[in-house]
């Protein structure tokens, strides 16, 4: 079983997350992997780990990023987690890509890990936390010309055949397909695993391989700004709300409440 | 507010799924669409007699309805790339200019194939959609926990966009029209998962949902799995029930709001016994009105919001709802 999990580095949740010129300020200090990439890859390390013991050896579990070079930083993280390998798509090209860019460039990777043998699962996380679109797994399985089975809360692999239970906004819904498939993980699919002494040691030495738009065959021109079919034309910050108004209570908390509401015509 | 008019022919194009019944996104995609050119409707299944009267009275012109391969009529129609082969060919069929989608998972990875097979330019969770001074689509989006306002251009002729509720007051046509149906014929080429099951969620009954409602009582860990005075105040205001993930881990609820739950834009949000982590304030700092209850005064929501109670939400929640009773005359 050979499963490709790409990963996103993003500006962590908790920093101040900023645009200049438009586009997102990339601080290296104050990024992580997001956090639902997590989930992808303990759901793509526990498929491998419910394989019988021959399979499993024969087995590999990739992260895959398409960044600058702090996507190493995502890279290491999964490497703490137990991945096998890690690639970096990087290239000055792929600046300003939008979900089209993003997803040639991915799937692109995806192709030429398939030339050494098979690619059976690419899963995915169910949105980056930056950019939330949730889209780029979808996109990823047209591209590759495979079945979705997107926003997982379970995953069952067995004899070839992937199976999930979804939540979408209006139904449960459980779908199967063969693989080769794209899945993506909800939150709700696992508890990611913290890494253990041993393979943070082991992550401090793992090499990443670097490959460019040129290596992967994609033309510089359908990528990153010069390929992006939107662009961004302002950023701006929201302005503070207004002072907050603060009831302590002492027994008429509630009626407070109620009277702001009124006063402001939400009743 | 009054509908801008357009400055051009354009033809918009609303995703209509179910189409057994109109909900409050699908009437503000069709306003929007109506500021910005002629509005049509792709629907996947028969709109019935009572969504057509809806439609006409928010001046859908036609609504196009997929006629799908046998294998696709079942449950299997709901799937993003059975809707997205729909749209695309029904954006192929009108030569639509724009399509307007809500902001479901499902709508967005429709959207997505849709634009993907049509080389369209792409918005997900639009906040707000106009044109500019040369006729391009633009839309807002609020981004970053709703710290910071985007606008991105549509530069290529046809644009497609997911829209966040609330992002405008849906408004009747100033004159309704008679909505014409038209099949046309829908083939899937890409692979599909089969679908083993499907579960339609029941709508509760009395409560708007939560993904439209414009007053949303959301409950935390500070409920500690008493949700009673956050449904007693929600049913005053007459307001969606909504939670955190938390609460939700914890089964005291079935939906989270947030960064990975459902995201939010209501004119009002209340939150009792919730923090206010980050992940949770994504999915609701767009709100125009936040109100706080929460016992601890250091709590990181009372940082965000307009009004704040340091109470006890058993207390605090009971007495609002009463109080709101009576204001009402119930
Ligand atoms: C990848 C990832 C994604 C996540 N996505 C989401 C998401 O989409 N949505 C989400 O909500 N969370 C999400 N979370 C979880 C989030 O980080 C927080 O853990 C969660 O929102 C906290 O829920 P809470 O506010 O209910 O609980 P707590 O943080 O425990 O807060 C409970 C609050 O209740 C108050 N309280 C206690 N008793 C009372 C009382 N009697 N009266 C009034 N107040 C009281 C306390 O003072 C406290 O402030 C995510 C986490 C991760 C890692």
């Amino acid at each position: 079983m050979r499963i490709v999990v790409p990963v996103k580095y993003v500006p962590d949740i908790n920093a101040d997350r900023r645009f200049e010129d438009c586009r997102v300020v990339r601080d290296p200090a104050e990024g992580s992997l997001n956090e639902l990439d997590e989930n992808a890859l303990e759901a793509a390390l526990r498929i491998v780990e419910a394989l019988p013991d021959d399979e499993r050896a024969a087995s590999e579990v990739v992260a895959l990023t398409v960044a600058p070079a702090d996507g190493d930083l995502a890279l290491r993280k999964a490497f703490q987690m137990g991945v096998d390998r890690g690639v970096r798509v990087t290239d000055d090209a792929l600046a300003g890509s939008d979900y089209f860019g993003t997803t040639a460039a991915l799937a692109a990777a995806v192709r030429k890990l398939e030339a050494e043998g098979t690619v059976d699962l690419v899963v995915t996380g169910m949105a980056a936390l930056d950019g939330l679109g949730s889209v780029v797994p979808a996109l990823l399985a047209a591209e590759l010309g495979r079945p979705a089975l997107t926003l997982a809360k379970k995953v069952a692999v067995d004899a070839g055949t992937l199976t999930v239970t979804r939540e979408t906004d209006d139904a449960t819904e459980e779908l199967s397909a063969p693989l080769p498939a794209v899945l993506s993980v909800a939150d709700t699919a696992n508890t990611p695993r913290f890494p253990n002494f041993k393979l943070i040691m082991a992550a401090r030495t793992k090499q990443i391989e670097a490959w460019s738009l040129a290596d992967l065959d994609v033309e510089a021109a359908s990528v990153g700004t010069a390929g992006a079919r939107t662009e961004t034309t302002s950023a701006t910050p929201r302005p503070p709300r207004p002072e907050v108004e603060v009831v302590q209570d002492k027994g008429e908390g509630g009626t407070a409440l109620a009277e702001f509401l009124i006063r402001n015509e939400l009743v | 507010m009054t509908v801008q008019e357009p400055t051009r022919n354009r033809t918009v194009l609303v995703l209509l799924d179910p189409a057994t019944e109109v909900r409050s996104s699908a009437l503000e995609l069709f306003t929007i669409a109506r500021s910005l050119g002629r509005v049509e409707a792709v629907a996947l299944e028969a709109p019935t007699v009572e969504v057509l009267a809806q439609l006409g009275a928010f001046g859908v012109e036609t609504v196009h309805q997929a006629e799908l391969p046998p294998s696709y009529t079942g449950d299997a129609r709901h799937l993003p790339v059975v809707v997205g082969a729909a749209l695309a060919a029904a954006v192929r069929r009108t030569d639509a200019d724009v399509v307007l989608a809500p902001a479901t998972f499902s709508a967005k990875e429709a959207s997505a194939l849709a634009a993907r097979s049509l080389g369209a330019g792409l918005v997900i969770d639009a906040a707000g959609v106009r044109e500019d001074a040369e006729g391009r689509v633009v839309a807002t989006k609020r981004v970053f926990a709703g710290a910071w306002d985007t606008e991105s251009r549509v530069t290529t002729e046809l644009a497609v966009l997911t829209v966040r509720a609330n992002a405008v007051v849906p408004e009747p046509a100033p004159a309704a029209v008679a909505t014409e149906v038209e099949g046309f014929a829908v083939e899937v080429d890409a692979p599909a998962p089969t679908v083993v099951a499907r579960t339609p969620k029941a709508r509760t009954g009395g409560r708007p949902s939560l993904e439209e409602a414009a007053i949303v009582v959301a409950g935390g860990r500070g409920t500690d799995g008493d949700f009673g005075p956050v449904t007693e105040l929600a049913d005053a205001l007459g307001a969606a029930v909504g939670a955190s993930r938390d609460a939700v881990f914890e089964g005291w609820f079935d939906q989270y709001i947030g960064q990975t739950g459902v995201t939010i834009a209501p004119r009002l949000y209340i939150g009792a016994g919730i923090s206010g982590a980050p992940h949770h304030r994504g999915g609701m700092q767009a709100s125009q009105v936040i109100v706080a209850v929460n016992n601890d005064p250091e709590a990181p929501i009372f940082e965000i919001c307009d009004f704040a109670v340091v109470g006890d939400l058993a207390e605090v929640l009971p007495q609002a709802a009463a109080k709101i009773r009576a204001h009402r005359g119930e």
